[in-house]
């Protein structure tokens, strides 16, 4: 199953690169694009393995970078950062809470903006920032907060549909079978 | 689960995350043009999600010619008639006009002009970090589309070419910090570089004109249009609307915001001119 699984992050990833690159709705309305990947980068650091964080990170992180004036590359480490983090201190999050991953997913998507930028300034990037730049972070901060609970409803109905179930537990017990006969 | 938070990174880990590190920094250090056909590399992975997208934008186009009323459509195609009738008279005047340009810059010794061939491409995607203004058309190497080509609408110039893959090209938009372009006021002549805006560069249809005079003789609502020095953007393609005027650096030079002619959120499709 884990490699199943890892695929289908990556496909999510993949997806989610595509739809902000396709979809002009938050633009239109809001202003600005909402990045799902730091959200997806919780999921994977809280449910999964290494391997997995580092490979949604740079396939992530390349992908959207290959559909944007960004550097290339520049993504990718950001996101690894965060999925490391939430990983490294994932027994100590709740993953069932809505309202707690919901803050996870909105501190994961305000930082990943900040470090991007960060980045950019530093390789002497001109990136277009403005009073108006701060909206934008508020709203992917939300946006994002708001994605992260949806994402783990996703995936755990994807598991409740794709694992194996564990056998219901029955009364019956061989030890305390009557068997019957003239013995 | 039973795994303590000391455990978490191992050797292998380590060298994994050096490794990615090193690979980001090799790409990040890689030159524009190297990292620009990586890139198209990369991105072509989504070409059959583009396709899909391209093909039902076609069926619902489609879709809506076959339920839309007989009534609107005779309607509309009258009204294309007449339009496509006024158009062909003025291309007789304008043909003309342009003989006898062509004439006169002979007779001056002026280098002559060429028309505009142009094509129309549909946006298929835009830039998703927010910090950058750039699209994706779908249009490429193979419809003839090549690097710095300019890109405009019927209102006035989008932006250029940056790179360019096999079916598809990418769009950086005027306003783009990577995009300056030599811009001339119709109405006095006067010069200047059109910048991204520096009071509200997240507007999308705000950009600077700078490096006007100090003692300007440019008013709002003045037209702007490419002065065609450069080599990039032939001259006369509209840019925009002058709003207002400040002056820089003590009066030695004065900025002035424009409001471009093309709107740029509402793109959907644009043209491609050929030189």
């Amino acid at each position: 199953m884990n490699w199943l699984h890892s695929i289908l992050i990556l496909a999510i990833a993949f997806f989610a690169v595509f739809f902000e690159t396709w979809f002009d709705g938050f633009r239109n309305v809001l202003g600005t694009q909402i990045d799902f990947l730091p959200a997806l980068m919780v999921y994977a650091g809280l449910t999964n393995g290494f391997y997995t964080i580092v490979l949604t990170a740079v396939c992530g992180g390349l992908w959207f970078d290959s559909l944007s004036t960004n550097p290339l590359g520049v993504s990718v480490l950001p996101l690894l950062a965060i999925g490391l983090m939430v990983h490294r201190g994932r027994e100590l999050l709740a993953r069932d809470h809505a309202g707690a991953l919901f803050c996870l997913g909105a501190a994961a998507s305000a930082a990943q903006p900040l470090a991007v930028l960060f980045i950019l300034l530093n390789i002497g990037a001109v990136p277009l920032l403005g009073w108006k730049s701060l909206w934008q972070w508020l709203v992917m901060t939300v946006g994002g907060g708001l994605f992260t609970p949806v994402c783990f409803a996703l995936f755990r109905r994807f598991h409740r549909a794709f694992d194996y179930q564990p056998a219901p537990q029955t009364s019956f017990r061989a030890d305390r079978e009557i068997k019957r006969g003239r013995g | 689960m039973g795994r303590g938070r000391g455990e978490i990174l191992k050797k292998p880990h380590y060298i994994v995350l050096v490794l990615v590190v090193l690979l980001v920094i090799v790409l990040l250090k890689l030159p524009n043009e190297t990292a620009g056909k990586v890139k198209l590399a990369i991105s072509g992975l989504f070409l059959p999600l583009f396709g899909l997208t391209g093909s039902v934008h076609q069926m619902s186009g489609e879709g809506k010619e076959t339920v839309a009323a007989k009534g609107v459509l005779v309607r509309q195609n009258e009204e294309l008639r007449r339009e496509n009738e006024a158009l062909k008279i003025r291309l007789q005047q304008d043909e003309g006009v342009w003989s006898e340009n062509a004439r006169l810059r002979a007779l001056v010794g002026w280098p002559g002009q060429s028309s505009w061939r142009v094509r129309l491409g549909r946006v298929i995607g835009r830039d998703p970090a927010n910090w950058w203004r750039s699209l994706q058309i779908d249009l490429g190497a193979r419809d003839g589309v090549k690097t710095n080509y300019p890109v405009l609408t019927a209102e006035g110039l989008v932006g250029r070419i940056q790179s360019v893959g096999q079916t598809r090209s990418q769009v950086v938009l005027l306003g783009n910090p990577d995009l300056r372009v030599a811009a001339v006021v119709q109405t006095n002549g006067e010069t200047g570089i059109i910048n991204c805006s520096s009071s509200s560069p997240q507007e999308n249809n705000m950009v600077d004109l700078d490096y006007l005079s100090g003692g300007t003789g440019v008013r709002p609502g003045q037209m702007v249009e490419t002065w065609g020095q450069g080599g990039v953007f032939p001259a006369h393609i509209p840019i925009g609307t002058i709003v207002d005027l400040r002056s820089k650096e003590y009066g030695l030079t004065t900025e002035a915001r424009v409001k471009l002619a093309a709107d740029m959120g509402a793109l959907q499709e644009v043209w491609v001119m050929a030189p």
